[in-house]
């Protein structure tokens, strides 16, 4: 009993830490991939290729001074980002992010904990999530927050339907709640996930597209719209309020992401079978990347990147070796293809920022209602039938 | 530890229902009835229907309490002014309420007897399996005549809702 205290405690420090630091640096990634995409070098004063860019931005939010404009509703207009980085977070505590491992002759699981109605708990906390926004818009006492804070409810509520239905296929074809259970009926290879093996393809495109409207996200992110609310429901907050609000839609982007892994992507089973070599493939990765940025290192473009490059080079020469090692293979390897699923959906979210346009709200509004949702419960129903004629 | 939080809960719960009367701006009303729609999913949850609690979080606190927040921002409602309550009110409302509440009380005493305690963890059919499993044979007539309501209320909503055609 004392060691499952200890453990979970453990536990809770490590995954809070990553899971922070990550979204302090999805923050610098996006940044990277969009400015590349415009073809731009994006962050590079502070540390090499801006590397540090996410330490500055964190001093700067915390040092900001803090403003609160005398006419929003006090106890709301405060309560609201707390709420929303509250609920952002705790939908983290149910997802598996690999098989059990052992921990000084303790046996554990990648998780914080296992809820037999995990899936719904997650769907649940999301729905409690859209009150931050909305209290925001409304306690600002701003029109245009106000209308960010209008748009975002009703936006969430519509797409929060094909989003549940589109999650209820994989479920049927899973036959549990449990996300534990779900990534264990999926075991093998890439044939034997629920995107393949259950034919869920279409409830996976429905379910990325509601991600995108739920997360508000381009091209679905009407309540911040800038060129027609100037920020949408954050206009009237700064400093760490701000961030909140930040922080509360990048740990929500990882949180349906990692849903999407577990429910159609096979969670943290690999690409194909451990006997055809998948072990491997890590280090093949990093080793390809080291090389890659020895070659460039040799052949600076920039004057400093004679340094930095070689350097990258060596550190992911140093993470193939690690990836090697048999000691580590049992827990690294599992967390590394459920961070390299998750990080591919992520970039899959900046790609789309980078390259489509924002929607109207009325084709917002009718794309919800008269398209995603009859497909999903077509695909709902389709999937139950043969889910019924199977067993 | 189970009827600590009970307490807790059921404390919040019985405040944030007065609160939702006693607040004279709807959002404020409208927050305390989420307080209760959450405390009554914690209740939920205690007596070992986790089903039932997600259920309630999803729709009650989540969709519906969504919607009670949208239209009340969308009409950007006001807050209530508070009129000298009517000689009725003022003379009847106490003892009204008083005799009201015993008699709920009076009536649960004399249904369930003494021996029937409510346990918590004592039951097991929360689980998704076994409430689907229950609503599809037991509950099953229920369960059908329920769901063709709901489709006449929808069909009921679009009728009512439809543009005037030119």
């Amino acid at each position: 009993m004392d060691a499952f205290i200890v453990i979970t405690l453990i536990k809770l420090a490590v995954i809070a830490f990553v899971l922070l630091t990550a979204v302090a640096y999805l923050q610098w990634v996006e940044r990277k991939v969009i400015a590349h995409i415009q073809v731009r070098p994006g962050p590079y004063r502070v540390g090499p290729h801006g590397l540090l860019q996410p330490l500055a931005d964190v001093i700067k939010l915390i040092t900001k001074e803090d403003m609160m404009p005398s006419y929003v509703n006090r106890p709301i207009y405060l309560f609201a980002p707390f709420l929303a980085v509250c609920m952002a977070l705790l939908s983290i505590a149910v997802i598996p992010f690999g098989p059990t491992i052992v921990v000084a002759g303790y046996r554990t699981w990648m998780q914080l904990t296992d809820i037999n109605i995990g899936v719904l708990f997650i769907l649940a906390v999301s729905s409690m999530g859209v009150y931050g926004i909305a209290f925001a818009g409304w306690a600002s006492n701003n029109k245009y927050a106000l209308l960010g804070g209008l748009r975002s409810s009703a936006q969430m509520i519509s797409y929060e339907l094909p989003m549940a239905l589109a999650i209820a296929s994989p479920l049927l074809v899973s036959n549990t709640l449990s996300l534990r259970e779900l990534v264990a009926t999926q075991r093998g290879s890439i044939i034997h996930w629920n995107i393949i093996h259950g034919g869920q393809i279409v409830a996976f495109l429905i379910f990325i597209i509601a991600a995108f409207a739920e997360t508000n996200r381009v091209p679905f992110d009407l309540p911040e719209a800038e060129n027609e609310l100037v920020a949408g429901f954050h206009t009237e907050y700064s400093s760490m309020k701000f961030a909140s609000f930040f922080m509360a839609e990048y740990l929500n982007m990882v949180t349906v992401s990692a849903m999407a892994t577990l429910l159609f992507l096979g969670g943290w089973e690999p690409l194909w079978p451990v006997r055809f070599g998948s072990n491997y493939l890590p280090s093949v990765i990093f080793v390809i990347a080291a090389l890659t940025a020895l070659y460039h290192g040799a052949h600076p473009a920039h004057k400093l990147d004679k340094y930095t490059l070689t350097g990258f080079g060596v550190i992911f020469l140093i993470l193939a070796a690690i990836f090697a090692a048999p000691i580590v293979q049992s827990w690294l390897l599992p967390l590394f293809w459920f961070c390299a699923k998750t990080g591919g959906i992520l970039f899959a979210f900046m790609w789309i920022r980078g390259t489509l346009p924002r929607f109207r709200y009325d084709q917002l509004m009718g794309f919800a209602w008269k398209f995603l949702f009859p497909v999903a419960m077509l695909n709902l129903l389709v999937t139950s039938f043969v889910v019924a004629w199977v067993s | 530890m189970d009827v600590v939080l009970f307490l807790i809960f059921a404390i919040i719960a019985v405040v944030a229902a007065i609160n939702v009367v006693v607040q004279t701006h709807p959002i404020s009303s409208a927050i305390s009835l989420i307080g209760v729609m959450g405390s009554l999913a914690v209740l939920y949850l205690l007596l070992g229907a986790e089903f039932i609690a997600a259920a309630q979080v999803i729709v009650y606190a989540g969709a519906v309490m969504v919607l009670f927040i949208f239209v009340i921002m969308l009409l950007n409602a006001g807050t209530e002014i508070k009129r000298g309550r009517s000689l009725m009110v003022q003379l009847l409302g106490v003892p009204l309420l008083i005799a009201f509440l015993g008699l709920v009380a009076y009536f649960v005493e004399r249904i369930y007897p003494q021996s029937v305690g409510v346990r918590f963890g004592g039951f097991t059919g929360g689980t998704a399996q076994a409430v689907g499993r229950a609503l599809f044979t037991t509950y099953l007539l229920p369960f059908e005549v329920t769901s063709l309501l709901i489709l006449i209320a929808i069909i009921g909503a679009i009728v009512l809702g439809r543009k005037e055609m030119d």
